[in-house]
């Protein structure tokens, strides 16, 4: 191979969705040398396909609505693992970063008072769940991620900011004092190779729900930060928690947004019952997303699903009528028209629970930077790594997170991000250079690829991957399932060391991307799936038959998940908001 | 029966000395799989093959490409629409140099999306909330905003094909509308004056053809005939 050739930045982001561009656009207008590296035109990113909103006590709706309201939500949804410190800088921060996309001029729908417009959402509740169903999710129609993403990127255009689209990061380079120095990246256009040096790498590469058979993430949700953080020996927290989305359509997998039962829609089974009504009687349709996914599944396995095989269940619009569906959920009309063939002006949407969002991720503290635990179990900061975004776990959303969180958390925790390593460069900040065997290491599995002649092919092994998962860690799980879905895996990780990747051409070569990708998810669900199989009990999004309750004594924790060694610690969970009163954990009824 | 004739633009810039179509058989099953299901089947045999794709569900722009004739999103599109004589045609976008198989050099039309300066200017102090805009107002935008930047327009427009340098392009155009018809935006003048020469906006001949192609049914003529309004009355 050529000799490699370094480009050097102050801060280097991965990954061009909503937070990645949150924090470049902060770090743009500082001045910094910062780029933007992402393996896809950013506003390909799968933040252009959240839907119904971003939540956040702006106080249209509600003149009255409070952040702390909106706090005491996040923090019961969650399931009382979130960290209060976070979740209280989420939403008293929230009002601020939302106001400023409004100004940066994301097209929010409006209210006739020509504020912003703001919707019903699951979770949702006035004056600590004591005031009834809360409007708190800003809308721009039901193409809100797609009004975000673009919005941000276009002030990105505005700010200069730096671009190396449809590049691909490959692994992170640390020094030989492990901090993290930048990474190895590869150019998809010409299959260059550059050493992409930085005093800042923020991993901002979202989630990997692509781990599962039937997710509504994009085909790109690989999981790479997750990938790259873990193959660099640094931990991840909370992994089992995979968020199960009530409404993908059946079959296909594309999401509805709960924008839909926020405006009044509702799901029923078989028999036309809006069976939510038993579940959840007082928000019925609007409970969390893991109470609703458990209770359809429930719908279906004792025999009240609708279809020729009686596998997923309905969610009726018609009654809202077609000026409100075509004026709030144009989106969904055309999704279900292209993907459900059902005109739901007319006809309810096949819907299924559908792996949607990871709440785990790389442990981050509320400036972004990244932890590991030393060995005696306190936080210690990685120097030089961040991440922000779905592949962060700050945590905000614990167990399960609710719905326009995820958008919410993109802006406030990029813009944190690129305010610390803003400040943190300006003081002045350097790390030992990276070595070439420090830089040779980081190649190492490109060049296993590389190198490669002969085996399976990535795409039989990623499918394989994807049914252990999809089998053994959806919406409930079970020791004996997950036992063998680990072992299951422990055999990929063999023969994916193995495989083949059969096209070694440099011009846009996609198998190669592909290739590197498979290594990703394989990482993802080994940490998803021995994290799952320690967690005794049931907690939001985690659900266990054979732990069916929540064990605050032992488990009212983060788990940290080892790469190196492959176990399961766990970490403390924050109660000490700073200008609030801790929320007691209570019984999480809706 | 259920085997599907496919054919796809094949061209490796280190490999071919020229670009051909390569046959493919693709078993459906008998279901009216989309254009996206049918490169992934062929993917699978065929790793080499190169085209884009991301959301899988016509929100991301990533996978516009030529069908039987016609640029639209491989994801959105069923076979059932677009086949002809028992055979699907896949070629990239007309009209940008090609990079490899379906995968076209974008640059071009990103640079005429930039040139438009595509982001709300205001610089009025911004209140400590939110800018007010009337729901009539903000209606103004809808058919503007939803544009995904899949380039099947400005690829279908044979103004872009001749000038792709000089004229703007329907989805840059519709870009420049969006600002311009925001009551939020106060750099009217300044956007007319960069489309007021002969080629950027005016190369547009109302040929239609991006109206035809657009995947999210936006209507960049209607757009553009907005912005010769302005231009003109601003004339006189």
């Amino acid at each position: 191979m050529s000799t490699m050739r370094s480009l050097s930045f102050d801060a280097i982001i991965v990954g061009g969705g909503g937070s990645g561009l949150r924090a470049a656009l902060e770090l743009a207008k500082s001045g910094k040398k910062t780029a933007v590296l992402s393996k896809v035109f950013p506003t390909r990113s799968h933040t252009v396909s959240a839907q119904g909103g971003i939540t956040c006590a702006i106080g249209s709706a509600d003149p009255n609505d409070d952040w702390r309201w909106h706090m005491y939500d996040t923090v019961k949804g969650g399931d009382y693992i979130a960290d209060q410190d976070a979740a209280e800088y989420l939403c008293s921060e929230g009002p601020k970063a939302v106001f400023e996309l409004e100004h940066m001029g994301l097209p929010f729908s409006r209210f006739d008072n020509g504020r912003i417009y703001q919707r019903p959402f699951g979770g949702q509740s006035k004056d600590f769940g004591k005031g009834g169903q809360a409007a708190r999710t800003c809308a721009a129609a039901d193409r809100t991620g797609h009004a975000l993403l673009h919005t941000l990127y276009q002030n990105n255009l505005k700010n200069n900011t730096v671009f190396l689209d449809e590049w691909y990061a490959v692994d992170l380079v640390t020094n030989a004092d492990g901090d993290v120095v930048g990474c190895i990246a590869l150019c998809i256009e010409t299959g260059e190779i550059a050493h992409v040096k930085a005093k800042a790498t923020v991993l901002a590469t979202g989630g990997a729900g692509r781990i599962f058979a039937s997710t509504t993430n994009a085909l790109i949700n690989t999981g790479d930060g997750i990938g790259m953080a873990l193959r660099a020996g640094f931990p991840m927290q909370d992994m089992e928690m995979w968020q199960f989305h009530p409404t993908g359509i059946h079959g296909a997998g594309c999401l509805v947004t709960e924008g839909c039962r926020g405006e009044g829609g509702y799901l029923i089974n078989k028999d036309g019952e809006r069976f939510m009504e038993r579940y959840a009687p007082n928000a019925k349709d609007l409970a969390g997303r893991d109470v609703v996914a458990r209770a359809m599944v429930m719908e279906v396995l004792e025999g009240r699903g609708c279809g020729e095989n009686g596998d997923h269940v309905m969610l009726k619009l018609d009654h809202l009528g077609e000026e409100v569906l075509m004026k709030r959920l144009p989106g969904i009309v055309e999704l279900s028209k292209t993907f459900a063939h059902v005109d739901p002006v007319k006809e309810p949407i096949p819907v299924t629970p559908t792996c949607h969002y990871m709440m785990g991720g790389i442990p981050t503290n509320v400036d972004g930077q990244a932890l590991a635990q030393d060995p005696d179990g306190n936080d210690r900061v990685i120097n030089g790594l961040f991440a922000c975004g779905e592949a962060a776990c700050v945590s905000v959303h614990g167990a399960n997170r609710l719905g326009g969180n995820s958008l919410l958390d993109l802006v406030v925790f990029g813009r944190a991000a690129g305010i610390h390593i803003e400040k943190s460069l300006n003081e002045g900040v350097e790390y030992l250079e990276a070595s070439q065997s420090d830089v040779d290491r980081a190649m190492a599995r490109m060049s296993r690829w590389n190198e490669s002649n002969g085996g399976e092919s990535v795409a039989d092994l990623r499918a394989e991957l994807q049914s252990t998962m999809q089998n053994a860690f959806g919406v409930f799980r079970q020791e004996d399932n997950m036992q063998e879905g680990v072992s299951k895996l422990a055999e990929l990780r063999e023969r994916i060391g193995n495989a083949h990747l059969g096209d070694k051409s440099n011009a846009f070569n996609t198998a190669r991307v592909e290739a590197l990708e498979l290594d990703n998810l394989l990482e993802v669900a080994e940490a998803t799936a021995i994290a799952a199989l320690e967690r005794k009990e049931s907690r939001g999004a985690h659900s266990r038959y054979d732990y069916p309750d929540r064990d605050d004594v032992n488990w009212l924790k983060h788990s940290l998940f080892h790469p190196t060694n492959k176990t399961v610690t766990k970490r403390e969970v924050n109660f000490t908001p700073k200008t609030v009163d801790t929320f007691e954990p209570k019984i999480r009824t809706y | 029966m259920s085997n599907l004739q496919v054919s796809v633009y094949r061209y490796n810039p280190e490999t071919d000395s020229a670009p051909y179509m390569q046959e493919f058989q693709i078993d459906t099953q008998g279901r009216d799989l989309m254009v996206l299901n049918v490169l992934t089947m062929i993917k699978d045999q065929d790793s080499s093959l190169a085209f884009r794709r991301s959301c899988r569900e016509g929100v991301c722009g990533s996978d516009g490409m030529n069908m039987n004739g016609k640029n639209g999103l491989a994801c959105v599109t069923a076979v059932s629409e677009v086949i002809k004589d028992n055979k699907l045609v896949l070629r990239p976008l007309p009209g940008l140099p090609v990079m490899r198989d379906l995968v076209v050099d974008m640059n071009l039309f990103y640079k005429q999306y930039e040139r438009m300066q595509p982001y709300l200017q205001n610089d009025t102090a911004a209140p400590a909330i939110e800018r007010l805009q009337s729901p009539e107002d903000r209606d103004k935008l809808d058919g503007l905003y939803e544009c995904i930047l899949c380039a099947c327009c400005s690829t279908s427009c044979p103004s872009f094909w001749w000038n792709p340098d000089k004229f703007v392009g329907p989805a840059g155009l519709l870009q420049a509308y969006r600002f311009l018809a925001d009551t939020r935006d106060n750099a009217t003048q300044e956007r007319l004056a960069e489309l007021e020469d002969p080629f950027s906006l005016f190369r547009c001949r109302g040929i239609m053809n991006c109206v035809a192609v657009c995947p999210k049914g936006l209507n960049p003529t209607r757009a553009i005939g907005k912005i010769r309004e302005m231009l003109l009355s601003n004339a006189t």
